[in-house]
Order: structure tokens, then sequence, then C-alpha cells
């Protein structure tokens, strides 16, 4: 399918150092951004053996939730404009976080405003329920995502 | 003799190549018992078995010469005569030379010359012919690993035990060594034979000997292991260790100094290496080297020796900067392992050299260049990093230097010391010119960091040499250079550094001068006194200033902490070099001031501080800690009147401090320093003394922490005495008791029968025991819960017949001293029996059968029934129910009291709990129309009641800090908890199905709730299948009131224990539709997070069930689980992602259902 790797030489980072939670036995923990991306941040890219954290792909940052509304929005940053493999990180997230969050909350996928070429095409795609579906039924897709999400490489 | 049909079997089973290893095994021993019996003689045996040992063909041939030399192996401590000895050993010696059947010969040989003298051993002329045939006929290297191992340590054997015999063959034998070693590479063998090098060149230690010549083709073999690396790391090769075979390498090169000139250039090459751990070797090696080759062979390497040292530690040191101690120890720099070689190495130099390497080092122009550009670097804060390291390696070079001998720190001295003073703005010249510096002197601008570093650095070396131990007979320090040196600044020196702890800039470059400071005011406080170096004033001087940093400075944590520690050490200095006049300048200044300074209710420095201060100085020596704690005891007694005579409000929480400082730490450390028990003594009789002087109190009843610490100081105080102090302090107590108002009112309950419904009333009226009796009651308790159970008791009775009588009063600690009095009272009292003496029989009667159990309705008490007729008490007409549920308590504490000693009568008390849970339901027909008004309150009071007896089941079966302990001395008699539980779970559980009345059933639920979780798991696990519908019924019971959350989690916490464990798996199978039921309902528990995360981790477990069982429940478990990942709490929510994992994945993947 493809003609050798679309990015070959990535730039990688060090990962961040866990932040250990304390304990407050008397206040509610609300979803944070921490939270969520505790959960994504070792995700494996699908090109290398690197976690997407290592290579910039997602940050603290890039996330927002909003607990009253129920809304979590991912915005994420492909390694090179032109990335085919986008579609698949947004997968790989939105099936991660399918196990992770009660079925109230909505999860929005996107990718950073101009940091891909088809950056309208691939925000649509990704948050369209049946598009996602489908592409899940995909078995050769779905290999991917799985060996991304379970992937002991790291 | 034996029938030969008999043992040769055995041979022939031996010699059997298809017989297994234990058969052969098993003849050899069959053998050999018979030849160490004298049932078979040697010559019959070799006669007999001619043919195996001279037969053509190999195999059996190797077989029997095998099974010759193992038996020879296993008769090694049996006198053989010398004609036998000889005509073997001949025998193996010829052996030798036929390779196939080498193994027999090699063991037989060696089993031969291992014989000690009186068995009878081989003579030297055989030994030669030994070494002479292995020469000639032995291809070492082409054998295998085995056979070259038995081969090594035949040449070890014969190097060893023969040295006489194998010394003629001279060249032949180092030759022949060299081609046997020539290439080995298996570890084993390697340490065979670097020792068998190691014996030769103790053969021949003449530098004209055979050896000499060979030196250089024997290092050439050797040379190449240099260093010992292992490729293959964890394989095969465990049983010896790379340090073991490094070692072994490092004594051979050692062993003789004709390697010296092959070796030591090896050495300094492999310096040159870029791998860490060949550095490392190498000075190691050296080091070792230089020890055993002499100064001779080494003052031609001398300077490349130096050179290289200096490269490791001073041109690129390889340092790392340590986060932990901070500026604490050298500068936050840590040593390499080759930096700590190379100082090892340069010591070993210096002591060696006797003066030549010394030089070396201070004629070196960069450490000159070094040292003269410390100017640059005033500032700590402008040294940079690299140039810190060089300080640190300087520094160290120095201490090396002068802590290896009196000579070299004597040059040391006169080379450096000068000039790092006059940096400083001192003069080393005579002491009078630095009387300038004034008591306040403060160092012109900042003072050189450098030159102070390395001042202190020089002293703490300085200290060193003094305190090492080696220096004998005691050189007269006094006169030398150094001394005289250091003498002429000493007193300048501390001025100078206590300018630095008085400069206030809070800054962290500041942390680097305040640290040196004290470390040098340290260092100088710590020299002995008879060395002169340090006067007496300078002494003084310096504590008096460490003392007022800790009595002023207490803000400044990191001075003060740093002050404190310095004083520290010279205390433990003192303590382990005494020196009367030092000695006397410490009590007064330090240890004087921390006296009044805790004695003083001057509240400019915190409680707190003060009594760190005052134990850490204590713990530096006995005397002083005695001191520290006249102190204590004065402090203690002079708040203790304040709060008790005047009632001051202020002093009550210093005096909480005071006590619970002195329960935790000075008794302890009384304790454990194996102490006097006259402290604790008098502390526990000074406390009744004040309660003896003040007949009344002025306090509020609310001090209750005062009581609770006062009690807890005097059971500790009281636990660490001796029986007769023990017996001295009762006593005491009771002279107290007997004269006070306790009394009166006590007589007014007990005694005749007629006035105990009046008595009752009394003590209702006497609700408010007035406080001074209090406090006597409940110290009187205390004393009671830490007495040994050998402690003669006087008036034993009476205190049983008052705690009796105070307990039903609500006073909890006597219920405790009650339980610890049944606990430990002898069985049987021996000697001549007194009227008051008290035994525990008899105590148990009176517990039992006194009269607040009793029947007050004149019902007949029958003698020899053995259940305590409580119920007979809630007839009473006067409100009884309060009292009823203090007894319980009582009853509670007794009943765990009699159980950890293993007493019968503990069945009773668990009888009279049960009936008292469960009389709910026989209620009714009793006849109380009497008082309809009061039957409201009752049935609260009644409920109340219940719930009490079964909270006793927690108190029996939990471990108590404040008695019934190790501690206290208790009586433990090992698993008394599972044989309660044993004895008890199945009355509980037919109880629970006899009621159905919710109320006792949900007390029933508590207490089998009380008794699993305190019940070991091992014991719970066996019955796992009985009980897990109990605890889930308990479970069920209790979620619906907010009380029960902790018994909820702790009975959440044994299931999950069954859960994990294999057996228990086993047994919930068949129950893990009820427990995943249950634990669904608890992962929504409102009133406490822990139980929602159990209840959810439970679940995962519950994921590991047999696939058949759990399938049909998944869904409904991921439906809870889709619940709890909205839980408010992060945690839950984290352990719900794992669980819905877990149960998702047993199907597949997906989390549709």
């Amino acid at each position: 399918m493809t003609l050798g790797l679309i990015n070959a030489n990535p730039v990688v980072h060090a990962k961040k150092e866990r932040v250990v939670r304390t304990e407050d036995s008397h206040t509610d923990d609300a979803v944070d951004p921490l939270e969520i991306y505790d959960f994504v941040r070792d995700i494996r890219d699908p090109e290398h053996p690197y976690s997407l954290e290592q290579l910039s792909v997602l940050s603290e940052e890039s996330i927002t939730v909003d607990e009253k509304l129920g809304r979590i929005l991912i915005t994420f940053t492909p390694t090179i404009q032109h990335c085919s493999m986008v579609t698949v990180i947004g997968l790989c997230l939105r099936e991660k976080l399918k196990d992770h969050f009660p079925p109230h909350f909505k999860v929005d996928i996107k990718v950073a405003p101009g940091s891909h070429a088809n950056e309208e095409s691939v925000n649509k795609q990704l948050n369209d329920k049946e598009r996602v579906s489908a592409a899940l039924e995909n078995p050769h897709l779905r290999q991917l995502v799985d060996e991304c999400l379970y992937s002991s490489e790291l | 003799m034996a029938d030969p049909t008999q043992w040769v079997k055995h041979v022939e089973l031996y010699v059997n190549s298809s017989s297994t290893a234990a058969q052969q095994e098993a003849s050899v021993d069959a053998i050999a018992n018979l030849l160490k019996n004298d049932l078979l003689t040697l010559e019959a045996l070799v006669r007999e078995m001619e043919m195996y040992l001279t037969t053509t063909d190999s195999i059996i041939r190797s077989r029997g010469i095998l099974l010759l030399a193992e038996l020879l192996t296993q008769l090694r401590s049996k006198r053989l005569n010398d004609a036998s000895i000889e005509s073997l050993i001949g025998f193996f010696t010829e052996r030798l030379a036929d390779w196939k059947a080498l193994r027999g010969a090699i063991v037989g040989c060696l089993s031969l010359l291992r014989r000690k003298s009186h068995v009878g051993v081989v003579t030297d002329d055989k030994v030669k012919a030994v070494v002479q045939s292995y020469l000639q006929n032995l291809q070492v290297q082409s054998l295998g690993q085995h056979d070259r191992k038995l081969c090594f340590q035949l040449m070890e054997c014969l190097l060893d035990r023969y040295p006489a015999a194998v010394r003629d063959l001279g060249d032949n034998l180092i030759y022949g060594i060299c081609e046997a070693i020539d290439g080995e590479r298996d570890p084993q063998c390697l340490m065979l034979s670097f020792r068998i090098v190691e014996i030769l060149a103790g053969l021949f230690p003449g530098p004209s000997g055979p050896l000499a010549d060979f030196a250089g083709d024997l290092f050439g073999i050797l040379g190449c292991y240099f260093p010992i690396h292992f490729t293959h790391p964890k394989e095969e090769d465990v049983d010896v260790k790379r340090e073991e075979l490094s070692r072994a390498l490092m004594l051979t090169y050692a062993s003789t100094p004709l390697f010296a000139p092959f070796s030591i250039p090896l050495l300094l090459e492999k310096l040159s290496s870029s791998l860490p751990l060949t550095k490392v070797e190498s000075f190691k090696y050296l080091s070792y080297c230089t020890s055993k080759y002499g100064v001779d062979r080494m003052a031609e390497h001398f300077e490349t020796l130096w050179s290289s040292v200096k490269d490791a530690t001073y041109v690129s040191p390889q340092t790392n900067l340590s986060t932990e101690v901070g500026f604490m120890s050298e500068m936050g720099f840590q040593d390499s392992d080759i930096m700590k070689q190379a100082f090892v190495l340069l010591q070993e130099l210096v002591q060696q050299s006797n003066g030549s390497f010394i030089s070396l080092i201070l004629d070196d122009e960069d450490i000159k260049i070094f040292m003269n550009s410390l100017n640059q670097y005033e500032d700590f804060d402008n040294i940079p990093i690299d140039i810190r390291q060089r300080l640190h390696a300087v520094g160290r070079i120095i201490s090396v230097c002068v802590n290896t001998s009196i000579a070299s720190c004597n040059k040391v001295f006169e080379s450096f010391f000068p000039l790092l003073m006059t940096y400083l703005g001192l003069s080393v010249a005579e002491p009078h010119e630095n009387s300038c510096l004034a008591e306040d002197y403060n160092p012109p601008g900042r003072l050189n960091f450098g030159a102070l570093y390395l001042c202190v650095e020089v002293l703490s070396a300085c200290r060193y040499l003094v305190g090492s131990d080696e220096l004998t007979p005691i050189p007269d320090f006094a006169n030398q250079t150094w001394c005289v040196m250091l003498h002429n600044v000493s007193k300048s020196l501390a001025t100078v550094f206590v300018s630095l702890l008085r400069s206030n800039v809070a800054e962290n470059s500041q942390n680097a001068y305040i640290c040196y400071g004290v470390k040098g005011l340290q260092n100088l406080a710590m020299f002995p006194g008879s060395l002169l170096a340090v006067s007496k004033s300078t002494y003084d001087s310096i504590l008096l200033k460490l003392m007022s940093v800790v009595t002023s400075d207490i803000n400044k944590t990191f001075l003060w902490t740093l002050a404190m520690n310095a004083l520290v050490e010279i205390g433990s200095f003192l303590d382990k070099c005494p020196d009367s006049e030092r000695l006397s300048s410490y009590e007064s200044i330090v240890v004087e001031k921390i006296f009044s300074l805790i004695s003083s209710d001057d509240l400019t420095m915190p409680v707190s501080l003060k009594l760190q201060a005052a134990f850490e100085i204590g713990a530096t020596g006995i005397n002083f800690m005695l001191r520290v704690v006249e102190g204590l005891d004065e402090a203690i007694s002079a708040t203790l009147s304040a709060v008790y005579a005047h009632g001051n409000r202020k002093s009550v929480e210093p005096t909480i401090k005071l006590l619970e400082y002195y329960s935790n730490k000075v008794l302890p450390w009384f304790h454990k320093s194996g102490g006097s028990e006259e402290i604790p003594l008098n502390f526990a009789l000074s406390i009744w003394d004040k309660i003896e002087n003040n007949r009344s109190f002025n306090l509020d009843s609310l001090e209750n922490e005062l009581l609770d610490a006062t009690m807890m100081a005097m059971k500790q105080a009281v636990g660490s005495c001796s029986e007769g102090s023990q017996e001295k302090i009762i006593n005491k107590a009771l002279g107290v008791l007997l004269s006070s108002n306790c009394l009166e009112w006590m007589k007014s309950i007990s005694g005749n029968t007629q006035s105990e419904v009046e008595g009752l009333q009394q003590i209702h009226k006497l609700d408010s025991f007035a406080i001074r009796d209090e406090w006597i009651t409940s110290l009187i308790a205390s004393i009671v819960i830490a007495l040994c159970p050998q402690t003669y008791i006087q008036n034993g009775k009476f205190i049983l017949q008052f705690f009796i009588t105070t307990l039903l009063n609500g006073h909890v600690p006597s219920a405790q001293a009650l339980g610890s009095l049944v606990n430990k009272l002898p069985l049987k009292i021996t000697g001549t029996p007194l009227s008051k003496n008290l035994c525990l029989d008899e105590a148990v009667d009176m517990i039992f059968h006194s009269c607040i159990w009793t029947s007050y309705n004149g019902s007949t008490y029958e003698r020899g029934s053995s259940e305590i007729d409580l119920s007979s008490l809630r007839l009473c007409s006067l409100s009884p129910e309060s009292d009823k549920i203090h007894a319980t308590i009582g009853l509670a504490w007794i009943g765990k009291g009699l159980l950890m000693r293993g007493h019968e009568k503990v069945k009773d008390i668990t009888m009279t709990l049960l009936n008292c849970m469960i009389s709910d339901g026989d209620r009714g027909s009793l006849p109380n129309s009497k008082h309809p008004s009061l039957v409201c309150n009752d049935e609260d009071l009644h409920h109340q009641l219940m719930k009490s007896a079964a909270d006793a089941f927690h108190i029996i079966m939990s471990d108590s800090e404040s008695c019934l302990n190790k501690r206290y001395h208790a009586t433990i008699r090992p698993l008394y908890k599972q044989r309660f539980s044993n004895t008890v779970m199945p009355i509980l559980s037919t109880l629970m199905l006899k009621y159905d009345s919710p109320s006792i059933r949900s007390m029933l639920c508590r207490a089998i709730a009380y008794v699993v979780s305190d019940t070991p798991l091992t014991a719970i696990l066996s019955e796992a299948k009985k009980l897990i519908p109990l605890l889930l019924d308990c479970l069920s019971m209790m979620v619906e009131d907010i009380t029960n959350k902790e018994i909820i989690y702790s009975v959440l916490l044994v299931i999950s224990g069954i859960l994990v464990d294999k057996n228990g798996q086993d047994a919930v199978a068949e129950n893990a539709h009820s427990i995943v039921n249950q634990l669904i309902e608890l992962t929504t528990y409102p009133h406490m997070m822990v139980i929602r995360e159990t209840a959810v981790q439970c679940l995962v477990a519950v994921s590991e069930l047999p696939h058949t069982r759990i399938y049909p429940l998944r869904t409904q478990v991921l439906r809870a689980m889709l619940k709890a990942l909205d839980d408010p709490k992060w945690v839950v929510r984290q352990e719900a992602v794992r669980c819905r994992q877990a149960w998702a994945s047993i199907a597949s993947r997906s989390l549709h259902f």
C-alpha cells in the first residue's frame, strides 16, 4: 500500500513524568484533562514503536473537558501535514476512550487547525458515527487499531 | 570376613555402564562400609578386582579404577598401612599414563594425597613420582572440563601439601604448570589455576630462583585475563562470581614481586581504557600490588601512578551531584567507583612510600597552580561546577595525604596550611598575632570559599588521623608541626567559623558557608583535649556559640539542625573518648543549658523544639540523659502542679507534650539502652505524689487529653519496670486510693445486699464522680493494665471489687484493667495462702458472682450454674439498661483477657453476650407492665444494649493498643483468635438460621462481621464455602446504616482475600451469582470511597473464576461498571475501566451487550 514510511524519521520527545494523584477523601474528583491524557498517552503510533506522547502528537493541553455538558474535545497534531495515518490515530483515540467513559460523555476528536492538509475532511470523518463503526468493521483497520492500543512494544 | 559373592555383585553393578547413578552410589557405599568395618580388607578387594583393573576393555577398566578411587576417597579417615598406600599410589601414578581411564587415576591420587598424617600418608619419593608422571603424561588442556578441574585440584594439592617434595623439580614443574593452565577458560578451573600460580610463587620466592626465568612467560598467560569480564552473564557459571574470580586473579598478580615488571605496566596501560569497570579494577589491583610488592619495586612508577591518579580524580573527575545530601557532605558530590579506588591507591602509595610520594603530590604544578588560583573564586555562587569538582578532588587528595600518616600530615601542613590561612586572613606564625580578631569579627567581604572548604577538610582529616587506632604506641602529637600550627590558629579559626554563622542572609549560597562554618566548629571541638591543639577557652566558646544557635536561632531551620547535629556529634565523641576537662565543659555549657531550658517555662522556644534538643543531646550518653530526664521530671512536676492546683489552662498543652515525649521517646530509650528502672519508677511515684498532695483538683472534666497522656505515660513507665518496682508503685497508688473519696461511694454500693438498690441509685448520683477520683481510678487502672504477671498485688480482692464498681459507672479503663487482671493472675497461689491474695479462679468467681450481675429481685442465684445471669438484671425496676451496657463492655474486656490466656470460662461470657443479643425475642413475655412510662425509652436503650453486646465481639477479637498486648506483658496463647472464631462461628450461624427478627439478625450479622474480619485469613479459607453466604447476608443487612461503613469495609476485605486465593476461588465458584449481586450493590455505596474501590477490585477478581460460572453475569457486571465509570472519585473510575476490560475480554474484546 505505502511506499515505505510516510514520516521515516520523526522527532522523539521525552516522556513526561506521571503525576501522582493525592488522595482527598472529601471532595469529588472531576474528570480532568490529565485523567484522559493518562488513558491515551500510551497509545502506540501506527508507524513507529513510540507512544503518541513521545511523538508529541498529544499533550495534556490539547484536551479539554466540560463535565457539566459531558463533552470531551481532543485535538491532536499529526507529525507531518499529509500524514495518511491521521485517521488511524483518530480511530485509536475514539476506540480507547469508548471503554473509559460513561455513555453520556460525547467525545470530539479533531486535528489541530492547520496541522493537516485535509483538515476538514479528516475532522468530518472522525466524528461521523457511521463511518467510524464502518471503519472498525474493516478487519484490516481493526487489526491496525488493536495493535496500536494493545501493543507491548513501547 | 564377608562372603566375596556378597560384595562382588556391588562391584559388578558399579562397573556395569547401564546401571543408574543412584545404584552406583549405593554400591560404593556398601563396599566402603564393609571396608570401614574391617569385614573386607583392601588387599582382598584389589585381588578380587584384578580383572576389572587390568582388562583391555578401556570402559570397564576405567570404571574399575574409578571404583577403587572412590572407595579410597570414602576411606580417607581410616588408617591404612604404609605398604598398601605405597602400592596403591604406585598403581595410580602409573595409571596417569593411561589416558583412556584417566579419571579414576586422578581421583585415586587425589584421595591418597589428601590423607591426614595420622591415618598414613604418601612418602615424598612417591609424591615426586606422581608429579613426574603428571608432568610427563597429562595433557591437561586436551581434557574435558571435569577432568581438567580434577587435574588442577591434584596440582593444587601437591603444591599445597608437599612443597618440599615438589620444589626440587624446579624448572620442570613451572614449565609443566604453564603448559597446563595456558588457554584455560572455564571459571571453576581458572579459580584453581590462579590459586596454583599463587602457591607456586610462594614456593620460589627468591629473585634468582627458577621462577625468575619463567615470570615473563607465566605472566604472559595470566595477563590476558585482566580485567575479568564475563561475556555470558547468567548462564551455567552461576557458581563462580565475577568478583571472586577477579579477587583470585588479583591475589595471583600480587603473589610475587617478580611479576612487578610485567603487571604494573599492564595495569597502568589498562587505566587508559574507556571501560569504567577496567579502570576500577586497575586501581584496585594497583593498590593491592603496591601493598604486596613493596616500595622499591613501585618507586620507578611513582610518577606515572601519580599522574594517573591525578587524571582520574582531578583532571577529569567523575562525580555525581547527589541531590539528596545537599550541602551536608562533600559539597553535594558523590565519588564514582573509579575515584574511590583511585583514592585507595593514593592512600596506599602515600603510606608505603615514606615521604617520596607525598613530595610528588605537593610539588605538582597543577595542584600548586590551583591552590594559588583559589582567590579567583571567592564567592560560592561564582564557582563554576567544574572548578567545584576540582576543589572537591583536591580536598580529597589532601585529606587522604593528611590522614595516612603523621609525617605526611606534617608535610601537607607545611606546604599548604599557611597559604590557606592567609586566604582566610590569618597567620600561622604566632598565636598573639591573630589576637586582633575581636569576638565579633566579621570577615572582610566574602570569605574565600575554596580555602574554607579545604581548611575544613584538612581539619576533619587530622581528626581522623588522631582517632585512628592503628597508631601504637600513641605518638606525641602535641609536638608535631601540624599540631603546633593548629594550636596557633585554632582560636582565630574558631572566630572565623563563628562569624559565618552570624550572617543573617538567607540566600542559597549562604547555606554552603553556614554548613562549613558549623562543620569547622564541630571538627575543632572534636580534637581530644590532650592534643593541646584547641584550648579550653576556644572549646568553651565553640560550645557556647552552638548552644546560642540552638536556643535563639529557632527560625533558621537549616542552621538550627546543623548546630544541633554538631552538638550531638561532639557529645557522642565525648562519650567514646572521655576527657574529664572537656566533659565538664560540655556538661556545664550544653547539658546544664538544656536542663534549664526544659525546666523553665520560658515560651520563646517552642516546647517541641526544646524537647527535641533535649532528647538528642541526652541520647549521646547515659549521664547526659539522666540529667536531661531530671529536667524533664522537674518540668512535668511543675506543670502538673500548675494544672492540678491552679487549673492553669495554659500549662495543659505543654504538659501533654512533655508527657508524650516522655512516653514515646525517653522511656523507650532507657528500655533499649538497658538503663536502670529508677527513671520510670521515680516518674510514676512522683505523679502519684502530685496527686496525693493536691487534695482538690481545679480541672475541667474536659481535659481528657491530659488524662490520656498521663495514663499513657503511666502505662509505659509501669510496663518498663521490674516486678519489685511495680509492687512499689501499686502500693503507693493504693495508699492514695484508700485515702480518697472513692471509697465512700464504693462502700455504699458494695457490702450487704439490702442496700444494693440504694447503692445503685447512689452511683447515678455520683455521676460526676469527682475529677480527682476519676484521675485516681484511671491511673490505677493504667498501672494494673501494665503489670507483669509475676507481680504480687496486695489487696487484690479489694482492687477487683473496686474495678467492678467503677466499671458499672461506665469507666472503660477499669474494664480493661479487669481484663488485664484475669489475663495475668496466677492460677494458684503458692506459699502461705493469705486471705487477701488473689488467684485466677477466685477472681473469676468473684467477678461472676458479684452482686452486679446477680439478680436484685430475689430470684435465687444458683451456684455452679455456668451462665451468668445477666437477664435478671434487666428486671431491676430502675432503668438499669445503661448499666447493662457498661456491664457488657466490661464482660467483653474480661472475656478478651480470659480468651488470650486460653481460659475456659470465656465460653460463659460468650454465651451471656449471645443471650444478650437475642434477648429481644422473649422480651414481650416479660412482666414489664409495671413501668409503662419507661417502655419507650427502654426500647431504645435495649437496642443499644444488644448493639454493645455485638460490639463486644469486636473488643474480644481485635488487637488493642491500650492494653492486653505484648508491651504490657499480656499472656498470649498462640492462635487464640482462630480458636475463638472456630467455636463462635458455628453458634452464630445456627442462631442466624433460628431467628427471623430483623433486629436480632442485624446484631448477629454485626457480631459475625467482627469475628470474621479479625480471624486470620488462612482459617477463613478452609471454611470459605460455609462463610460466604453468611458474609453476603451480613453485607446486605449492614448497607442500610451509615455507621456500619467500617465493618462493611473489613468484611469486604475478607471477601477479597478469599477471592484472590486459589483455594478460596474454588469455594466461591458456586456462589458467584450472589457474590456478584452483592458486590454490584456495593459499587454504588455512597458513604465510603474505599468500599466502592474494593468492590470493583473484587469484581475484577471474580472475572478469574471458571468461565461457565460467570459468563451469564457478564452483562450485569458491565452495566454496573458503566455506572461506576461515572463515579465522582478518580480512583474508582480507574478501577472501573480495569474491571470493564477484564469482563469484556471474557467473551471478546467488544463491550457491547
